[in-house]
């Protein structure tokens, strides 16, 4: 049976999109067949993150407005043949995603893969709503500060009414993925700790990823994380979450802090 | 090369990726304005449809039309994935 996943968050800029792109291809690396459908109308970003930025003919609107078949505008990926991407709409109205155009092209993923992963634009509004509604899934992606969080459990508030199985009175089985945890602040206190925020919002955790460079180096070249620098944190944090999502039971590695030779050097009597 | 360099030089190389693709994304979509590139290829679709409809009655979902955009030009792959009966016919 097929899994309609949504990365949401509320806030802005905590890492939904390099999120989908790296939990998708560490699925589809699994031999899954997944497809990753990018929400953010007028904003599109999921198609450069995946270096499919080239490819784009037709976009989700397009096949919602029955402009083209979704064969057609479905962009497979060239290093993983069971990853695929479904873009946005660079241009055009919002509003052209209608409620039953949406389910329609749903229920059409649904058939065609095993996962089918969609990422929320940021906010509360109506995208948000619309990338969530069919989700039995979610992966909330918070990062470790005060607004992020509280972003989170508005989120995680709408994934409970507001979706089409809070409708059926069933519930969204919903995932904490702390992003951008940087060990060396959270050893000085700087930051929530990971407790702190599994305690707020009570729900459970899916992974921890680190702030790292590889990240941004990965999207420099187009490229999921977990494709371009397999061995690198970020990427392995993925691809533990990626095997807990697909039901297995694995304990979360929290990323310690590792002491430079000049911390060391330095810092010693400190 | 000694080994700072070799980071730099490593550093260096992801970025300058990261602006040869968004210097040729860029020229497409400032020169396109509002969807303009992708209303042209989205005609071409059609009527490439329409023409091969004329001829063959294919499936919509059997004929790919996919493009790679490029700096100097950009691709138009076609793939037409034509019943059997008919690409027998013509051999025998
Ligand atoms: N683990 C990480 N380490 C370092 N940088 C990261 C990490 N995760 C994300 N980033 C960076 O943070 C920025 C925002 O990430 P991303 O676009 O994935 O967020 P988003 O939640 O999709 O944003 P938006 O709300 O605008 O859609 C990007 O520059 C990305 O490279
Ligand atoms: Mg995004």
């Amino acid at each position: 049976m097929a899994k309609v996943l949504v990365v949401t968050s509320g806030k802005g800029g905590v890492g939904k999109t390099t999120s989908t792109a790296a939990l998708g291809a560490a699925l589809a690396q699994s031999g899954q067949n997944v497809v990753v459908v990018d929400f953010d109308v007028g904003l599109r970003n999921l198609d450069l993150v995946m270096g499919a930025e080239r490819r784009v003919v037709f976009d989700l609107i397009n096949v919602v407005q029955g402009d083209a078949r979704l064969s057609q505008a479905l962009i497979r990926d060239k290093r993983c043949e069971t990853l695929s991407i479904l873009p946005a709409s660079q241009t055009r109205d919002k509003d052209a995603l209608t409620s039953e155009g949406v389910a329609r092209v749903m229920d059409e993923l649904r058939e065609k893969f095993d996962w089918v992963i969609c990422d929320s634009p940021a906010g509360i509004e109506r995208g948000a709503q619309l990338a969530m509604y069919h989700a039995d899934m979610a992966v909330i992606v918070t990062n470790p500060e005060v607004s992020s969080v509280r972003d989170s459990d508005r989120i995680i508030g709408l994934l409970d009414s507001k979706t089409q199985k809070a409708e059926r009175g069933e519930k969204v089985d919903k995932h904490l993925l702390l992003t951008r945890y940087d060990p060396a602040r959270a050893a000085r206190k700087e930051m929530l700790s990971v407790e702190d925020v599994l305690e707020i919002l009570s729900i459970p955790l899916l992974g921890i990823v680190p702030e790292s460079e590889d990240v941004l180096k990965s999207s420099n070249v187009g490229a999921p994380v977990t494709l371009a620098a397999p061995t690198s944190l970020p990427a392995r944090a993925y691809f533990e979450a990626a095997r807990r999502l697909s039901g297995e039971k694995l304990e979360v590695s929290v990323p310690v802090e590792k002491r430079g030779f000049f911390d060391w050097l330095f810092k010693r009597d400190a | 090369m000694s080994f700072l360099s070799n980071i730099f030089a490593r550093r260096q190389q992801s970025s300058s990726v990261a602006k040869d693709r968004l210097q040729i994304l860029l020229a497409h979509e400032r020169g396109a304005g509002e969807a303009g590139e992708s209303d042209l290829i989205r005609q071409l679709h059609k009527e490439i449809m329409e023409v091969i409809a004329r001829h063959v009655a294919v499936d919509q979902d059997k004929v790919q039309i996919k493009v790679d955009r490029g700096s100097g030009c950009s691709m138009l792959e076609i793939d037409v994935e034509v019943p059997q009966e008919l690409s027998g016919k013509r051999g025998s």
